[in-house]
């Protein structure tokens, strides 16, 4: 970055000559520090996988959990600064809780999106806080309108994805989930799929070497509509899957 | 003269009297408004379900109760469940006002998603709920604004150990073996006794038991329902089923004089 000690980063709520908002590009630098996470939507259900880093030997493989569970149905990921990844969390509990409240149901993923986006952006606006440090992605499954997945930015900016991927790696996974025909894929095999994307992503990084352990959650049409942590028999099948995929790709290039 | 014919004559009149309270006569407050005397709050249920049959047997709880709201003594609302799933560990039965239930099983449906969301492992059980509803109704009488309910939780509280307790409307709680509520306990409580006290019942027993009850409350209870809800909940799960009482009213021929 060119402009930097132009003293135009010095705040989120000034732009540089050039249109830019340097806090937001700091904030997006940050979450890509973090492990890679990916997102996947099948025909019946989706996907989350994250490269969870395990900086020290001395911390507990469990600990420092990256994917959340907001409602019955909404899985969510978080990329970037944990700790403001589980501010972002408690405010989408509580709204979903008053959504619950108000309207008695399960609040559609459309609408946390939007809310979670409308925060996300009133945190690029003062000059008294900082953005969020931190990517988050969104999934859901529902009889009605079956899978769905959103990313936000710290910016704010949101979209609805079919695939996403963010953290260090995003842009190695994303190559990897356009190889996949999503929409005819299940969520059962997309666990494989998403195990193998990451076990990919983590041996082409620099740091290939780093300890790291495979989180998989899924939600869908074989959950019962519940996002929940993949149970243990599938998770060993998918982390089987990914070391045979990675050992096939080695001698091939033998 | 009932004096000894001295006569006392008042020294002074149209003023204080003597050993009386004096009001000053421009500061006279009339103090007859219902609002003087502080606020009333709701005294009683408007609509009602009403009783509760609850027995703890050696594996499990089964509660029941039947599927009737009531509007005073009009039968309004059918078909209308008062005993419930909560999560695989716990059930509950309500008697009472059944607003008030309303109202209280949001936020307990609120806090068992709040459960869920935490992905730990650890899951409320039933303990945890009775001594939690103790506290809110017991708050709530403290503020002389009750919620009007009479409760029953029961469930595992671990896989080998059934729980069964009872909170009432002022958050008086105890556990026991069998439970009752509203005119069970006048009508279905002594007959469980007869049983509980001759030492720990099975399913099959237990569940014979219930049904002799639903069916006395059925014939008894101005308010009851032929139709009832029956949880079932032991250690290979938690079930809700809909039950009949199968009523016979061949004895109603032999009935005269009325």
């Amino acid at each position: 970055m060119s402009s930097i000690g132009t003293g135009y980063d010095l705040s989120a709520s000034q732009f540089s000559p050039d249109g830019r908002v340097f806090q937001c590009e700091y904030a997006m630098k940050a979450a890509e520090m973090s492990g890679t996470a990916i997102g996947l939507r099948g025909k019946d259900g989706c996907v989350l996988a994250v490269e969870k880093v395990i900086t020290s030997k001395l911390h507990e493989p469990d600990s420092g959990r990256r994917i959340y569970t907001i409602e019955n149905s909404i899985g969510m990921v978080v990329c970037g600064l944990i700790t403001d990844g589980r501010a972002v969390v408690n405010y989408a509990l509580k709204e979903a809780q008053s959504y619950r409240r108000q309207y008695g149901q399960t609040i559609p993923l459309k609408i946390l999106n939007e809310r979670l986006s409308s925060l996300f952006h009133a945190y690029t606006l003062y000059s008294a806080v900082r953005p969020y440090g931190v990517c988050i992605i969104l999934t859901t499954w529902t009889e009605e309108n079956g899978s769905e997945i959103y990313s936000i930015e710290p910016s704010g900016v949101s979209f609805g994805y079919y695939g996403c991927a963010a953290g260090k790696t995003k842009q190695g996974a994303r190559t990897e989930i356009e190889k996949l025909k999503l929409s005819s894929l299940s969520a059962r095999e997309l666990l494989n799929e998403g195990a193998k994307i990451i076990y990919r992503v983590n041996e082409d990084s620099s740091d290939s070497d780093t300890k790291f352990k495979l989180e998989l959650s899924w939600v869908g049409k074989d959950t019962n509509g519940i996002h929940q942590m993949c149970p243990v028999n599938l998770y060993e099948e998918a982390k089987a899957a990914a070391s045979a995929a990675m050992e096939q790709g080695d001698s091939d290039i033998e | 003269m009932s004096n000894n014919g001295i006569n006392f004559t008042p020294l002074w009149n149209n003023g204080p009297v003597p050993g009386n309270f004096y009001n000053f006569p421009q500061n006279q407050v009339k103090s007859n408004s219902i609002d003087d005397f502080g606020v009333q709050r709701n005294s009683g249920p408007i609509t009602t379900g009403t009783s509760i049959v609850a027995v703890r047997y050696d594996k499990g709880v089964i509660i029941a109760g039947d599927k009737l709201v009531s509007y005073g003594n009009l039968a309004r609302y059918h078909n209308v469940d008062r005993v419930f799933k909560i999560n695989e560990y716990i059930t509950l039965g309500m008697s009472g006002d059944y607003a008030d239930f309303q109202f209280i099983k949001q936020y307990i449906d609120e806090n068992i998603l709040a459960d869920f969301s935490m992905d730990d492992k650890i899951t409320l059980k039933p303990k945890d709920l009775f001594t939690w509803l103790t506290r809110i109704l017991y708050n709530r009488r403290s503020r002389f604004n009750p919620l009007w309910l009479d409760m029953v939780v029961g469930g595992m509280q671990t896989e080998s150990e059934p729980f069964l307790g009872h909170i009432n409307v002022r958050g008086r709680a105890y556990t026991n073996d069998v439970i009752s509520t509203g005119y069970g306990t006048h009508l279905a409580l002594p007959l469980l006794r007869e049983y509980s006290e001759k030492g720990p019942l099975d399913e099959a027993k237990a569940l014979e038991l219930v049904k002799t009850c639903m069916e006395v409350l059925y014939y008894r209870d101005c308010r009851g329902y032929p139709k009832y809800s029956q949880a079932n909940i032991n250690d290979k799960g938690c079930t809700v089923t809909d039950q009949l009482v199968k009523e016979n009213w061949d004895l109603a021929l032999s009935i005269k004089g009325y």
